[in-house]
């Protein structure tokens, strides 16, 4: 058995310690938030935070995790940061489709928490790996820096 | 557009919880989907349920399509309840069941939710109105006419007296139901609901990461389940290990599904059939998904030999050197081309494309006593319910279908193999399933956006007026026909506007499966017209702006083409004109005209328009290109006119804006094909529109008295030349193929300097 700590609950679970985390939210313990869509790393739509930084969960092997907090999208407002993300979200009414949203707020949340004022070109370097297909990133952009508190106009192409 | 009197059919009827409920039928007139969806509406005559009203007020909508993320979950009802005046705030909203006899049109696909639901949804929320009203008049002995509504209630101003609808509707369900076509709609400058915007109906549920999307389904006693095919499309399997991957940890059942031939059957996308393969179930997907290295399956994959991109490639070109099969002609461009001052000829080329739904494709089956309920994310639930009961030969009506939301449709999800395959692999295993693909299934085996090639000549006369517009494309055929979202002719302003057209085309074969990317055919024959239309002004030595004016303004005394049979609207040059001229303007256009130097060195702007899904779009790019070819959007501006109204606002917004980085994301995208397999297999094999590369979009609709249509769309095409006629700006580089590279753009370069 592999015990983890999920969104503040312990948890026991009966899985192979090479099974990615991942599944083992979606499948084993039913928390269907977190979203596949590559398996490799490649578009984000799995993050989650351990110990409050966000990570690719289809690539995070459970035996790996340890005592390390694991924070879904279901528990993303027990934070300040994700309060404000999940607040900014709906207000800028960012999504579209909604499928990569979640590892979209979980990886902005994780931004916020370690940087209270980014940059574009922080915001660039933070949500490069979070791929949406909908092409919301305007609106993300928009939301991350309103959940900063600072101004959201788009100010990179006034040359 | 205007719904006749012979599509609605009004019933009205009671819960046996006391409920009203209100029925529509709407009689299919086989209008056809634009774009290469073709006819989505069959006849059918009977009810479907829209609006249901409990006793404490609570009101239930039904939307009838599916929500890939345009918003349509959220707009249909909200048409209903603007008429109805509900209070939308205390709405609920439901998917309808999968019934074309009851629901007849239910699709996402062509832009065409606003104009297919525009005037019968408001239609449905009148006729409640009306017999609520009758209803409350009935009791209190008054005229109808002295009564208003509001926010779920009927007034009598005189008396003071309200009541709420809840109140009213078992008496109003059991009142006859008016004409529908004989009530009276609101004007436009009366709607409390349409025309703000409204966020959508999921939204919550997304936030808060709520089960939701088609992947997310349970059942109980559910397994999960891959299905492994050929990287070759229609190969069948030699030879697997069976009982190797029946070992793997996890793994329940393994069995191998004989390939079925495409059957009859199917409206849109897919004729019946499955493709050979071998089904691995168990009780966790990422167990059953590991079993499949064990297989170590032999397909029987020869017929691929033939099918690669390299050789399509020079296929194409060797066809190009001589003249394809006439598709159009419009007077005699020989003869025009002879006469011409100026002949300008070019080769353009765009790839094929993948979709990459961020949601791969999958789909929850479970046996029934007759047959199978399924949960899908699927764009077409009625198709996919019709071509599922073809394959297992039992009848449709023992075959549910519930629509999910679909993580992303772009028109993958018009093809419903997903919904086959789990139905198929249920059936057999006896057991409810979810099918799930990994990524590099949905990457093998999707429905492409075919690539294609054209070779384009236009005779300019002296004072750069185009006399003569010639194109030859190639494309491809399947079984001898053109394949699905390959089509050469689109509403590309050249061939309208110039006075002699000849379109010819060649067909290569292909074994790949192909399909409908967002905005079809539209997507890539944009770049090509567009972009040849913007050499054709540098060879004028006109500014792109002025220079399609000019052409465009022209043509008012002559109309540019007839609606077609399906009763589209033809091309309205006067709508192209205005949004050309506004962009121009909100971009501040003109400041480096042609013989100027651009704003900054490496830096240029540029123009396209298109006329996709009937809405009428013109967008300028600014592009900065460095020193090693790399470029960079740094901003597009969009001015789009659908109509006298946007519906909903926010998301009429985001569709734009998504639209448009969507659309700079194709200019960087391409798959490839060797010996009838895609080279690529997963997302790292692709250049992905990632937020650093997505520019700022600014976008304004143009309000014009004409009907309202949709946004999914027409806002795609014009960004894809718009950015490579900017590319022609910023550093003289002319890319005539797609992707755009830093690679075409330095060797572009490197040919100007040596001319």
């Amino acid at each position: 058995m592999i015990q983890l700590s999920v969104n503040g609950k312990r948890v026991a679970i009966d899985a192979d310690a090479d099974m990615p985390l991942l599944w083992v939210l979606r499948d084993e313990i039913g928390l269907k938030g977190t979203k596949f869509g590559c398996g490799v790393a490649q578009c984000g739509a799995c993050t989650v935070h351990l110990d409050g930084k966000p990570v690719r969960s289809c690539v995070t092997l459970v035996g790996s995790v340890g005592s390390r907090r694991v924070t879904t999208v279901e528990a993303l407002t027990s934070t300040p940061q994700g309060r404000a993300v999940r607040a900014a979200w709906e207000k800028l009414d960012v999504a579209q489709c909604g499928y990569c949203q979640a590892g979209q707020m979980m990886a902005a949340a994780g931004l916020l928490a370690a940087n209270a004022r980014p940059s574009d070109a922080d915001i660039d370097a933070a949500m490069q790996g979070n791929f949406c297909r909908c092409s919301t990133y305007k609106r993300i952009r928009a939301a991350i820096k309103t959940a900063a508190g600072i101004d959201p106009a788009d100010h990179r192409g006034a040359a | 557009m205007m719904t006749s009197r012979r599509e609605l059919l009004l019933s009205l009827g009671t819960t046996a919880a006391g409920a009203m409920v209100l029925g529509f039928g709407f009689t299919g007139r086989g209008r056809a989907a634009s774009a290469g969806v073709g006819a989505a509406a069959q006849s059918a005559t009977t009810l479907g349920e829209y609006l249901m009203i409990e006793p404490d007020g609570t009101v239930t909508l039904m939307a009838r399509n599916p929500d890939m993320g345009q918003g349509a979950k959220t707009l249909l009802p909200m048409l209903i309840a603007e008429e109805l005046d509900a209070d939308w705030h205390r709405v609920k909203i439901e998917y309808a069941p999968a019934d074309a006899k009851r629901f007849v049109s239910q699709y996402a696909g062509g832009s065409m939710s606003v104009p297919d639901n525009w005037d019968p949804m408001r239609r449905v929320g009148a006729a409640g109105r009306a017999v609520l009203v009758q209803a409350a008049a009935n009791r209190w002995r008054v005229d109808a006419g002295s009564l208003s509504t509001q926010r779920g209630y009927v007034m009598h101003a005189a008396s003071g007296r309200k009541i709420g609808y809840g109140e009213v509707a078992a008496d109003a369900a059991r009142l006859a139901p008016p004409d529908p076509m004989s009530l009276l709609l609101k004007d436009p400058k009366q709607f409390v609901i349409l025309g703000k915007s409204q966020r959508g109906v999921d939204t919550a549920a997304i936030l808060d990461g709520r089960p939701l999307f088609g992947i997310d389904t349970v059942v109980p006693g559910m397994k999960y389940a891959v299905f492994v095919k050929s990287p070759v499309p229609g190969a069948r399997l030699k030879s697997a290990d069976l009982h190797a991957a029946r070992a793997m940890p996890g793994v329940e059942d393994v069995f191998s599904v004989d390939g079925v031939a495409p059957g009859a059957g199917g409206q849109i996308g897919l004729k019946p059939g499955i493709a050979s393969g071998i089904a691995i179930i168990g009780r966790n997907w990422w167990q059953v998904n590991r079993a499949r290295t064990a297989l170590q399956a032999e397909w029987d994959d020869g017929s691929g030999a033939e099918h690669d991109s390299g050789v399509y490639d020079s296929l194409a070109l060797k066809m190009l050197e001589s003249a394809g099969e006439t598709h159009t002609r419009k007077g005699d461009v020989d003869e025009a081309l002879a006469k011409s001052a100026t002949r300008v000829e070019a080769v353009y080329q765009t790839p094929w494309l993948p979709h990459l739904t961020l949601e791969p494709q999958n789909c929850t089956a479970r046996p029934t006593a007759k047959g199978v309920e399924i949960w899908a994310p699927t764009q077409f639930p009625n198709d996919g319910r019709d071509i599922v009961a073809a394959t297992l030969g039992i009848d449709v009506n023992d075959v549910t279908v519930h629509m999910c939301r679909c993580g992303g449709g772009f028109g993958r999800r018009i093809m419903n193999d997903f919904m086959v395959e789990a139905a198929v692999i249920a059936m057999r295993g006896k057991a409810p399933i979810k099918l799930l693909w990994p990524r590099e299934d949905d990457v093998a085996h999707d429905y492409y956006r075919p690539g294609n090639y054209h070779r384009l000549r236009a005779g300019l006369s002296g004072k750069g007026e185009v006399l003569a517009y010639y194109a030859h494309g190639v494309s491809f055929s399947r079984d001898g026909k053109l394949v699905d979202g390959g089509e050469l002719d689109a509403d590309a302003a050249p061939g309208l506007l110039a006075p002699t057209f000849r379109l010819e085309q060649s067909l290569i074969p292909t074994i790949i499966p192909t399909g409908w990317l967002r905005a079809p055919a539209d997507n890539s024959l944009s770049f090509v017209h567009e972009s040849f239309w913007d050499e054709l002004a540098v060879a004028a030595r006109r500014d792109p702006v002025q220079f399609r004016l000019e052409h465009m303004r022209a043509s008012f005394a002559h109309p540019l083409a007839e609606p077609t049979e399906e009763g589209e609207p033809p091309y309205d040059v006067r709508r192209m004109v205005a949004v050309l001229e506004l962009v121009a303007q909100r971009s501040g256009w003109g400041q480096h005209a042609v013989g100027r130097q651009p704003p900054q060195k490496g830096v240029g702007m540029g123009v396209a328009t298109f006329f996709s899904h009937r809405g009428y779009v013109a967008e300028v790019a600014k592009v900065r290109v460095d020193d090693h070819g790399v470029w960079n959007v740094e901003k597009v501006w969009v001015v789009a006119d659908v109509g006298p109204i946007i519906l909903n606002p926010t998301t009429a917004e985001a569709q734009v804006e998504g639209a448009v980085i969507e659309g700079v994301g194709q200019l960087m995208a391409e798959i490839r094909f060797d010996k009838g397999r895609a080279v690529q297999t997963n997302l790292a094999d692709f250049r992905l529109m990632r937020m650093p590369a997505a520019p700022e979009v600014d976008v304004h609709f143009h309000l014009t008295a004409n009907p309202p249509t949709g946004l999914g769309e027409p806002a795609l095409p014009p960004v894809i030349p718009a950015v490579a006629n900017a590319v022609f700006a910023a550093c003289g580089a002319r890319i005539r193929s797609l992707p755009l590279t830093a690679e075409k753009i330095m060797a572009a370069r490197t040919d100007l300097a040596r001319t």
